[in-house]
């Protein structure tokens, strides 16, 4: 029988009933995988981490094991497998015990992953080619002081290695999306890490699913035309022994899984697809085959899969000044003409308050400008939402912009309105820095804390 | 004759570079848009992001395109002040894009 998979959390801030949603309605689940970070997701536990040592993980991972602890007791043997750890995967480990073992099920194994932060690695060694910035070639000698965090994206083995020891729960923290998938596979099935043809299969149906309810009916083209979408079924990838699988949802659920929500997925956050790079395996797309397996049910097969790479790849982030960005309503006659007068005369009101604003954007949203025009309306637009985006090296000068919006409700045309939501918060900005880090200096420990 | 009445699509973001799979409806569109949907028009339509490059990638297999557009995000989701910072809109944004020729 095939290895039942699920996904119930595509990112920081998805459906927080989902996980629990989703064993209710599958309970045969063999594992339920939560995908909580996103390229710099890091930056965000790193200022909390600053705050609080204890903390730096996706605290809402601790309400959902809470929410699943029902189900375990009622016998449901599925087992989790997360990237909630973020920079802590310790503490976030800790966290979850300690809400088993208050609600009874002290006997629940935690297992954590942890050797993806490499922030030292990178720190001590600013000039190695590696460390540039893998899209403009920049050296990391020119952030070297505002590096915040860096994270190597580790694979499947250590989770694979982690499910081996017994654990009920392996907490990762940055770990290639698609992993958490063949983890769990590659220690059902007891694959060898050289058996690139069920990694490569297993990475697809792992990809297919890392984004929740994207390949059952989110983000579709065609999203008018689903029945239902309330409550759109989170994703089951059922992978065979194979590497093949079956992209389904649970019966008697919202939204869709067809040739076009898998194709669509597929598609989705890729760069060659003759190339789909992981830590386990290079994956190509192009021999892949899609067949109609029931209602709600598509197979994909024929996945192909090389060796990986020596290196790993890296998620670094830096400290980028500060931004800030503030909406209006205006309602009434030449609405977009007055959008953008009011954009010019604010940024013209903070730089007569002593601040050139090093990078400045308006948009007249409705108009089309969210496209950059590609998309324009051809008629008279009655409203239109006026929203101006700063950002600066200089706190201060972020801060003033945030305190000129305001003015415009009584000093702009008649018909401003909308700016209930009071004074836009200035925002640290993190700069995404891509890199990577050979294989062999990144120490990959998979542990059970006690 | 518009894209959408061909092919549906999804776009979104790695770094600063944004990726649209485009996905024909027909064998008959797959062909068309081979041949038409091209690297350079797909540039010249988007050209006011300031990509640096567009490459296309033809999966036949599925009868779709990847087209990546490298740097249209311009320091990425993080860093950039549109709406729209993680290019999720260009999807429907390609859509609109009209041919000429009739298939």
């Amino acid at each position: 029988m095939a290895l039942r998979i699920g996904n119930a959390q595509g990112f920081w801030g998805d459906q927080i009933d989902a996980p629990a949603t989703l064993v209710r309605q599958a309970r045969d689940l063999d594992y339920l995988t939560l995908d909580y970070l996103s390229e710099v997701s890091m930056s965000i536990m790193a200022i909390q981490q600053e705050k609080d040592s204890a903390s730096g993980y996706a605290r809402d991972f601790v309400g959902v094991v809470q929410s699943l602890i029902p189900y375990w007791k009622q016998g449901s043997k599925f087992r989790v497998i997360t990237n909630a750890g973020g920079l802590n995967p310790e503490g976030c480990a800790n966290a979850c015990l300690d809400v088993l073992r208050k609600s009874g099920l002290s006997g629940k194994i935690v297992a954590v992953v942890m050797g993806d932060n490499v922030l030292n690695c990178l720190q001590s060694d600013v000039s190695n080619a590696l460390y540039c910035n893998m899209e403009t070639g920049e050296s990391l000698r020119n952030i070297e002081g505002r590096l915040t965090t860096a994270t190597a994206y580790l694979g499947a083995k250590p989770i694979a290695e982690a499910l081996a020891l017994g654990a009920d729960m392996v907490i990762t923290g940055r770990c290639a999306d698609p992993s958490l998938t063949v983890g769990a596979c590659g220690f059902h099935y007891g694959w060898k890490w050289d058996s690139y043809r069920q990694l490569a299969g297993a990475t697809i149906a792992g990809h297919l699913i890392e984004c929740g309810t994207q390949v059952t009916g989110g983000v579709s083209t065609n999203w008018l035309q689903l029945e239902r979408r309330t409550s759109i079924g989170f994703p089951i990838a059922e992978v065979e022994e194979d590497g093949s699988c079956v992209i389904t949802k649970p019966s008697d659920t919202d939204g869709a899984v067809n040739e076009q929500t898998v194709k669509e997925q597929l598609l989705y956050e890729i760069e060659d697809p003759g190339n789909y790079r992981s830590p386990d395996v290079n994956v190509s797309f192009l021999s892949l085959k899609l067949q109609e397996d029931g209602r709600d049910r598509m197979r994909i097969a024929g996945a192909e899969g090389i060796a990986p790479g020596e290196n790993l790849k890296v998620s670094a982030t830096y400290r980028d000044g500060y931004r800030a960005d503030g909406l209006l309503t205006l309602v009434g006659d030449d609405a977009e003409r007055k959008a953008r007068l009011c954009g010019e005369v604010l940024l013209e009101r903070v730089r007569s308050a002593g601040f050139e604003l090093e990078q400045t954007l308006v948009e007249c949203l409705g108009s089309g400008d969210a496209v950059l025009g590609l998309m324009r309306s051809s008629c008279d637009l009655k409203e239109c939402v006026l929203r101006v985006a700063v950002r600066d090296s200089r706190r201060q000068a972020v801060d003033r912009f945030t305190k000129e919006l305001a003015s415009l409700v009584t000093s702009g045309p008649q018909g401003v309105t909308g700016y209930t939501t009071g004074r836009p918060k200035v925002r640290p900005v993190f700069g995404f820095w891509p890199c990577l880090i050979p294989k062999s200096i990144v120490q990959t420990i998979v542990k059970v804390p006690s | 004759m518009t894209l959408k009445e061909l092919a549906y699509a999804r776009s979104g973001d790695k770094g600063s570079n944004v990726n649209i799979g485009v996905i024909a409806y027909t064998r008959e569109d797959y062909f068309f848009l081979k041949e038409h949907l091209t690297e350079q028009k797909v540039a010249h339509y988007f050209s006011r992001l300031g990509c640096r490059q567009v490459r296309r990638f033809d999966l036949p297999n599925l009868l779709a395109f990847n087209f990546v557009l490298y740097g249209a995000l311009q320091g990425g989701g993080s860093v950039s002040l549109r709406t729209d910072a993680q290019g999720k809109a260009l999807g429907q944004a390609i859509l609109q894009m009209s041919f000429e020729v009739e298939p």
